[in-house]
This record gives C-alpha cells, sequence and structure tokens, in this order.
C-alpha cells in the first residue's frame, strides 16, 4: 500500500490541533501556537501542492484512492480525488495558512481555542472534497458544523448567539433529509461507494426523491434563494477569519457537491429539476444583487454578493455543458479567492475604525493608498473584469447558459451589471470621495502581514485571471468524463422508455 | 441442581445482599464499608456473567428462565453501568448525607430485579422482577427523606408506577387467560390466531412498560422524579431501568407477542413518534438541567423504540446499539453534574453553567462532545447510534419514521446548542471547586473518549450485538 497522502492532508491539522492543545503559555497570548498553526497548516498547503504535482491530470479515475474497511464490512472510508476535488483541497489549504496570518488582527481572547477550532475545521473541509463514500462525506459535512458554530458564537459580534443558531440548525434541518436519501440509497444498491455508484446507476423511480434531498440540503449550504437566509447573519456577525472560511470554503462544499452527487447520481433527475434550479438562480442572482445594492454594512453587502455569486455557480452547474461546468468550478475557485480577500480587506478597516457601516468611510485612497489599491484588484475580481478570475468563471458560465436557453442567459447576464453597480458603489463610498469623517485621517495603511496576506490573494487571482490554463487543464477531463456518463445515462433512460 | 451454575450471578448477588444487610445492622458506622463492598460484589457479579456470556441459549427452571445472547449483553451493560454509577456517585451521597447503608443495598437489590426482568421467559417471574426494582426504585427516588422534592418524586413515583404495574399485571392476566399459559414460548405457540383478548393483554402490557421506559404518553413522572431524586439516583434512573425495560420491551414482542405483529407495531411507531417529538419540544423551555436530561431520555427512547418497531433483527440490534450508546452519554454528562461543586453544594441549573468554559477549559470540552453527541452530530457517538436505527428503520421502507425522527433531532439540536452557548458564549461565573475524586474523573475521562473516538471503530458494539438474533 503506497503512502495515504489523502489521509495524511486530512489528518494533519487535527494531529496539529491536539499538539496547541497541549501547550502552555505562562504569558497566556499563546504566540508559539500560532506558529504552530502556521507551521501546520503551511506544511499541508505544501503537502497538497505536492499532490498536486503528482496528480496525473489526463485522468479521469479517482487517484491516490485509500480504501479500509470502515463500518463493519458495509460501508467503507473511502477517499480519493480527481482533477475537481484537487482544486477544492488547494483553495481549502491555500486559504487556512492566510487565516491563521490574520487571526492576531482580529482575535482578541482565546486565542489556542480558536486555532484548535480553526484546524478541525481544515481536517473536515479537506475531507469532504476528498471522501469518495456517501457516509464519509455526511460525516464531514456535517462534522464541520461544529467549530463554525463555536467560531462565530464565541468570537463573533453582537448577535452572535442568534447568527450562529440560525446557521446550526438550518444546515442542519437541510442536512438531514440528505442522511435519509444516503441510507435509502444504501438499501438501493447496496453500496454508498460513489466510484461504484457511478457504474451501477440509481433507478430512474428513485431518482427524483433523492435528488430533493440532496438538493435540500446543499441548497442551504450553497445558499440558494430562498434558503440564503442565514447567510448574511452569519457573515456579519463572525469574525473576519470566520467570514472568510464561510464564505471561502463552506459555501463550496454545496457547489462541489452538486457536481458530483446530484449530477453524478441522478442525471435523470437533475434533468427534471433543471428549470428548478435555473429559475431559483436566477432570483438568486437579480434579487441578492439589488438587496446587496442598498445595504449600509459592508460585510452584508459582500454576504449578499456571495449569494449571488453561488447564483452563477448552481446556473451554470445545471447547464450540464462542458462550459458552464468548467465555469462554475473556475467561478467557485474565484469566488473562494475573491470573497476571502475582500472580507479580508473589510477586516482590516473594521479593525482600525471598528465600524462596518459604508457611509461611516469615504476617501480612504488619501490615508490608505496601498490598501486602495488592493482593494480594487478585489473589487474588479468580484465584479468579473477581465483579467481577473471572476471574469472567466462567469463568462463560460454564461456561454454554457446562451447554449442551453436564451432567456435564462440574458437575465444572468443582468446580474453582471447589477454586481458590477454593488461592487463599484462600494468602492466608491469607501475609497474614494470625501473624508467627512476625521477619525478617519489617523487611519495607518497596511501593516506587514496584511501585506502578505492580501497580495497572497492579488497573485491567484490576476495570474489565474490572465492565464487560467493550469485549472482548466486539471478540471477538463474530469469535468467531461461526468458529462458524458451523464448524457449516456440520459439516453439510456430514454431508451429503456421506449 | 446441575442447572445452578448458570444463575450464579443472581445467586452471589442475593447472598451478597442478605450478607450486606446483617452487615449492616451488627456493625456500626459501616456505610462506607458497605458501600465499597457492593461495588466490589458488582465488580465479581460482572465476572460472573462475562464468565456465561458464551452460552447461546439456556432455558432453566421449568422453561420459566432464560440465558441467552439478549439477557447476557444486557446484563453486562447493566452491571457495567451499575458500577460506574456507584463509582461517580460516592462523593456525592457523602456531600448531602445519604451515606446510609440501605443505599447500596438498594441498588444491589434493584439491579438483582432487573436481572430477573431481563432473564425471565415467564410472566410471574418476569412481574417479580419487575417489582423487586421497581420497590427498590421507589425507596431511592425518596432517599434524601428530609428534601421535599425528593419525598414528593418517591412518593409521585410510587403512585403512578403501581397504577403501571396494575395495568400490567392486568395485561399479563388477560395474556394468561387468552393463551391458557404463562410462559413466553407456549404464549407464542397458543396465539397463532388472532382473539381480541390478546389484543387487549398486549396493549395493557406495552403500557406498562413504555411507563417504565418513559415512553410518550406515558412519561409524566419522569421530569419530576429525575428533577426531586438525589442526582446520583437521577443517574441510576435514567439509565438501569432503562436497559431493563428496554431488554424485556424486545423480550416480550418478540417472543410471546411474535405472532401479532401487526397489533403491536402501530403502537410502537406511535409511541416512538411521539417520544421523540414530545421530548425534543417539551426540553426546551427548561432551566434545570436534571429536568433537561429526563426530557432528553424520553426522546432517546423515542429511537430506541424506533429500531424495535421496525421487526427486524438489525433493527433490534441497532436499538440495543443505541441504548449502549446512550447509556455511556448519560453517565459522561452526569459526571459532569457532579463537578459542578462549590462549597458543599451542588448545582443543577443550567444558568449556573453561565461562563464555564473560562475557568474550567477540560470539563467545558467534555460537556461540549457529550452534548454534541447527544444532538447527534457526527462524528461523535451519538450519531452513530441514530445512523444505525435509521438504517435500520429506511431498510423496511419506514420513511415516515425516519424522517420524523431526523427532523426532532434538529428541534432537539436546539436546546443542547442552547446549553452549549451558555457554557461558552456567556459571561462567566464563580468559579467550580476543581478537586473531585478519581472515580468520577476516570468515568468521565473514559466515556468522553469513548464518545469522541467512537469513529475510528463505529462497528464495535454492532459487532458485538450481531449474535443478538430474535427473529
Amino acid at each position: 500500500m503506497n503512502f495515504p497522502i489523502l489521509s495524511s492532508l486530512i489528518l494533519l491539522p487535527t494531529i496539529g490541533a491536539l499538539f496547541i492543545l497541549f501547550t502552555k503559555s505562562t504569558s497566556g497570548k499563546y504566540q508559539s501556537s500560532k506558529y504552530v498553526a502556521l507551521f501546520i497548516s503551511l506544511a499541508n498547503f505544501l503537502l497538497s501542492l505536492y499532490l498536486w504535482i503528482v496528480f496525473d491530470k489526463n485522468s479521469v479515475d479517482f487517484q491516490f484512492v485509500e480504501n479500509r474497511e470502515w463500518l463493519s464490512g458495509f460501508i467503507n472510508y473511502k477517499v480519493g480525488i480527481d482533477g475537481i476535488s484537487i482544486l477544492f483541497v488547494i483553495l481549502t489549504t491555500f486559504i487556512i495558512p492566510i487565516c491563521i496570518i490574520s487571526v492576531n488582527a482580529t482575535i482578541k481572547n482565546r486565542l489556542k481555542d480558536f486555532l484548535i477550532a480553526i484546524l478541525i475545521m481544515e481536517t473536515f473541509m479537506i475531507g469532504v472534497f476528498c471522501s469518495l463514500d456517501l457516509v464519509v462525506f455526511y460525516l464531514f459535512f456535517e462534522a464541520g458544523l461544529i467549530p463554525m458554530f463555536l467560531i462565530i458564537g464565541i468570537w463573533g459580534g453582537e448577535r452572535r448567539v442568534y447568527s450562529a443558531f440560525k446557521f446550526f440548525l438550518y444546515t442542519l434541518l437541510g442536512s438531514v433529509l440528505m442522511l435519509v436519501a444516503i441510507i435509502s440509497i444504501y438499501w438501493i444498491t447496496g453500496t454508498t461507494d460513489v466510484e461504484k455508484l457511478y457504474e451501477l446507476g440509481i433507478k430512474a423511480e428513485y431518482q427524483n426523491l433523492l435528488w430533493l434531498a440532496f438538493f435540500s440540503s446543499f441548497a442551504v449550504k450553497t445558499p440558494m434563494w430562498p434558503v440564503h437566509t442565514w447567510l448574511p447573519d452569519a457573515h456579519v456577525e463572525a469574525p473576519t477569519v470566520g467570514s472568510v472560511l464561510l464564505a471561502a470554503i463552506l459555501l463550496k462544499m454545496a457547489g462541489y457537491g452538486f457536481i458530483r452527487f446530484s449530477l453524478g447520481l441522478f442525471p435523470i433527475a437533475s434533468e427534471n429539476f433543471t428549470m428548478l434550479v435555473y429559475v431559483l438562480s436566477l432570483i438568486a442572482i437579480i434579487y441578492t444583487s439589488l438587496v446587496a445594492l442598498m445595504q449600509e454594512d459592508m460585510k452584508k453587502l459582500i454576504a449578499y454578493s456571495s449569494v449571488a455569486h453561488m447564483g452563477f455557480v448552481t446556473l451554470g452547474i445545471f447547464t450540464m455543458t462542458q462550459q458552464g461546468i468548467e465555469g462554475s468550478i473556475f467561478q467557485m475557485i474565484s469566488h473562494g479567492l475573491v470573497s476571502a480577500a475582500l472580507f479580508l480587506s473589510v477586516g482590516v478597516v473594521y479593525e482600525r475604525h471598528h465600524t462596518r457601516l459604508i457611509n461611516k468611510y469615504g476617501g480612504l485612497v488619501s490615508v490608505m493608498p496601498r490598501y486602495a489599491i488592493v482593494f480594487m484588484v478585489f473589487t474588479l475580481g468580484a465584479l468579473g473584469l477581465p483579467g481577473t478570475t471572476g471574469f472567466i468563471g462567469e463568462f463560460l458560465i454564461l456561454m454554457g447558459a446562451f447554449e442551453k436557453n436564451i432567456l435564462v442567459a440574458m437575465i444572468a447576464s443582468l446580474g453582471v451589471i447589477l454586481g458590477a453597480a454593488y461592487m463599484l458603489w462600494l468602492f466608491k463610498r469607501v475609497v474614494f470621495g470625501e473624508m467627512n469623517n476625521q477619525d478617519l485621517k489617523s487611519m495607518k495603511d497596511l501593516k506587514t502581514f496584511e501585506i502578505i496576506t492580501l497580495s497572497a490573494l492579488v497573485i491567484p487571482i490576476l495570474f489565474f485571471g490572465f492565464y487560467p490554463e493550469p485549472i482548466m487543464n486539471s478540471i477538463e477531463s474530469s469535468v467531461e468524463y461526468t458529462l458524458n456518463m451523464y448524457n449516456f445515462d440520459l439516453i439510456n433512460n430514454l431508451a429503456s422508455k421506449d | 441442581m446441575e442447572n445452578i451454575q448458570y444463575i450464579l450471578p443472581e445467586i452471589f448477588i442475593s447472598i451478597s445482599i442478605m450478607l450486606f444487610l446483617l452487615i449492616g445492622v451488627f456493625k456500626k458506622n459501616s456505610a462506607n464499608l458497605i458501600y465499597n463492598l457492593s461495588n466490589i460484589s458488582l465488580v465479581v457479579l460482572l465476572a460472573l456473567i462475562i464468565n456465561l456470556s458464551s452460552l447461546d441459549k439456556i432455558y432453566l427452571f421449568n422453561n420459566s428462565y432464560l440465558i441467552d445472547n439478549l439477557s447476557n449483553y444486557m446484563k453486562i451493560i447493566l452491571v457495567g453501568s451499575g458500577i460506574f454509577v456507584m463509582l461517580t456517585g460516592s462523593k456525592y451521597i457523602q456531600v448531602i448525607n445519604l451515606n446510609k447503608i440501605e443505599y447500596p443495598i438498594l441498588i444491589l437489590s434493584s439491579i438483582l430485579g432487573m436481572m430477573i426482568m431481563i432473564s425471565s421467559n415467564d410472566l410471574i417471574v418476569f412481574y417479580m422482577g419487575l417489582e423487586l426494582q421497581s420497590l427498590a426504585l421507589y425507596v431511592l427516588a425518596s432517599f434524601n427523606r428530609d428534601n421535599l422534592l425528593s419525598t414528593e418524586s418517591g412518593l409521585k413515583y410510587f403512585v403512578l408506577s403501581a397504577l403501571s404495574s396494575g395495568l400490567l399485571l392486568y395485561g399479563c392476566s388477560l395474556t394468561y387467560g387468552f393463551s391458557e399459559s404463562t410462559n413466553f414460548d407456549q404464549i407464542l405457540i397458543n396465539s397463532t390466531e388472532f382473539n381480541y383478548g390478546t389484543t387487549f393483554g398486549i396493549v395493557f402490557i406495552l403500557v406498562g412498560l413504555a411507563f417504565k421506559i418513559s415512553a410518550v404518553p406515558f412519561h409524566m413522572w419522569a421530569p419530576d422524579v429525575y428533577q426531586g431524586s438525589p442526582t446520583s439516583v437521577t443517574l441510576f434512573f435514567a439509565i438501569l431501568p432503562k436497559i431493563a425495560a428496554l431488554s424485556v420491551f424486545i423480550k416480550f414482542l418478540y417472543t410471546p407477542f411474535a405472532n401479532m405483529i401487526d397489533q403491536w407495531q402501530t403502537i410502537i411507531v406511535f409511541i416512538s413518534i411521539a417520544s421523540m417529538i414530545f421530548g425534543a419540544v417539551a426540553a426546551i423551555g427548561q432551566n434545570n438541567l436534571k429536568r433537561l436530561i429526563a426530557y432528553s431520555s424520553i426522546s432517546h427512547m423515542g429511537y430506541a423504540l424506533a429500531g424495535l418497531a421496525t421487526v427486524s433483527n438489525q433493527g433490534i440490534q441497532s436499538s440495543i446499539t443505541y441504548i449502549s450508546i446512550y447509556l455511556v452519554m448519560n453517565l459522561a454528562f452526569f459526571c459532569c453534574l457532579f463537578m459542578l461543586k462549590r462549597k458543599e453544594k451542588y448545582y443543577e441549573n443550567i444558568e449556573d453553567l453561565s461562563g464555564l468554559s473560562k475557568k474550567h477549559p477540560i470539563l467545558s470540552v467534555s460537556l461540549l462532545i457529550i452534548l454534541f453527541s447527544l444532538a447527534g452530530i457526527p462524528p461523535l457517538a451519538g450519531f452513530f447510534a441514530k445512523f444505525y436505527v435509521f438504517l435500520a428503520v429506511i431498510e423496511q421502507s419506514m420513511y415516515f419514521l425516519a424522517i420524523v425522527g431526523l427532523l426532532a433531532t434538529v428541534v432537539a439540536a436546539f436546546y443542547y446548542l442552547r446549553i452549549i452557548k451558555i457554557i461558552y458564549f456567556d459571561p462567566e461565573k464563580e468559579e467550580y471547586e476543581t478537586s473531585h475524586n478519581l472515580g468520577l474523573k476516570i468515568t468521565l475521562a473514559v466515556s468522553t473518549i469513548f464518545i469522541l473516538a467512537y469513529f475510528i471503530y463505529p462497528s464495535g458494539i454492532t459487532e458485538i450485538v450481531s449474535k443478538i438474533t430474535m427473529i
């Protein structure tokens, strides 16, 4: 048996967390545990990069598969990655060190507990993207609620309790139906192994209900309209790092789930429900963009913009075209980087001025020129300017949508304009304009660690914006394989009906 | 006489009880001695039972007593948790001045009664065991006799339990009247044809058993008794009678009444759903932790019964797995309750946990793990307990039961989260004492690690109970 590289990727952060648990600090500041956490997360990042290097991009199979007996013979612990999941793993391992570096700005108390929570969270998030068994997936998917609940609840803002409860209960409610579906799949097919299920297929008669059960979970997590209301609350109350994790990675679990499970396991149902997803996505795009326009709180604005962006993602996935799905994956990676960067940027000014209200800011460009530059890059990334990652994702999604349904594509394009409107308006009000608040004059420009974290995000946003090849290469064959399988199942189903 | 070796555990514990009574009467101030002796005798008892556990199926005394895999496993977890109950409560009963010789003796006799219940294969033997455990429990509930709540709970438990025993007895007599036998196997043979008399018998017996297991709608006693009894007795109430009652449930449903599945399945499904929902909803408003855990155990019993409603071996096994994990979680939770002590006084309200995490990080993390596990969030043991039950329920295509049950877990999650919120998010209060006796610490550590690490080998209990087949 080869070295279990994926399991070590999953377990390493937890081991780090255990290590931190047993460290003691006389000063009570736990600086050393921060370095431990940073070291562990960077090691994990390097490990995932190594994975990327040895990963065979032309193969459509799952790679680095580990299969161990787990639940006495009938459910195995199975992990493995393909071209799609590896990107999300790298995104996760990339975002976590950034979170840990920016911790000292936002977390004043209980730093040690916070680091443990983040590292455990990393374990669960990587686990979600690696798992090749539905029960293992569910386990990681749900387990992530515990650390996130604590992150929002302990280190959050004023209404943190309400938000933490709302986040937890909403997501749990969505997920329990998925558990029923997973167990049903086990009894219908005799396995919960994703690879085997791809081969076996699930009978058409069961697919609709199962699809809906999975959808209920993913729709809450994505979040799609009308079950998106937990997201703005959670984002606003969570500490900066919590928002980053939530926006950059947690939301992607659902998009990933749609591609891996909804499309892969229930192709016929996915086809049946395409219109439903289109409508919900379009409402999300247009409605939440309009809502975002009216927000006075920066974090809330970005939160609503996340809902709109995820609307593009779901739209792209359900176009069932090569461009659409590739665009969705690209959009998820891009949104992971951009929204993380935006929340960090808000964190930067919030930490100095202690308010997130937009109208308390203005004219920051004169006191914080460096900040203005990076914030501009992120704004442009969010609105999808060519040259940033945001553009490629949205462009491909719209291309896919045009192929399938022109009306849908046209409405979605409106969302791009609205997106530009609220992002530019936000930028204008915060960075430009008159500085009518005297306190702002004393604001300092970016500190070293902020420069490190923010430029770490600027680089990939611009790099992949100009040169998307590496990402596209990675996902191309896997997406093609998923689509082929999807179309094959559809044709078979039609043939069996005749 | 050659069969005597098979009931050695029962004989041993009976003799111990009598012996300890004598010691207690003739030797002054022997409360501590007897407490320790009882603990040792429980350990020996456990060893004796494990020694017999290789037996597959032995009938004794004219088929009125049965030792099989089910009874062996249930007795092992019964006595095992009895040992931990004694270990964790030892300091508590000293502090609140309950350290009398009767206390361990009553616990032992109640355990003896439960063992007889678990092994009974005859209505009369069963009833004898039931009364032995119940009478001991009445006294235990009101053991803190100077406390108004405790005496109230004892009286309440006595009145309601007597009523339910009456119903149960009436059911037994109906069953006997219509099936012409008190022996379980004989009842099974004689009840192949449907008749109303036996159906009524089943209903009355199920009512009586549902009372013992505190399932809705026969749960009314549980919150008051849990709250009023001394905490160590509450812990006893929360675990041991449930094990015995569940085991009797399995026995009744799948031995004498196995031909009447149509008659009882709906009842069990109803009781199960009602308990899951009621337990989850009613616990939301509670402020006393013991009362809250009473409602929580009502809803947990609903899940255990859901497994029984499936009429499959897998379902029975999942119920047994459920109760095994349930008892570990409850044990751990009560360990935490025993640790909330300040100046010779124990605290048991939710607000007393406020801000616990700042001064007592380890205790808080344990509570966090226990509560999330009780709520059934993966990857903790409580999730696997529920997972196995729903695996069995969905295998029988009982989707309604599964969906209602899982939605009830979301409601239940709310009140567990509420406790976590108070521990972690609220401002801190005074510190609690940190010196605890070793038994308590070890029990908490072992049970918490069990809950936390269960996911590494989640089929452990399932493999052991897979020997138990009733159908």
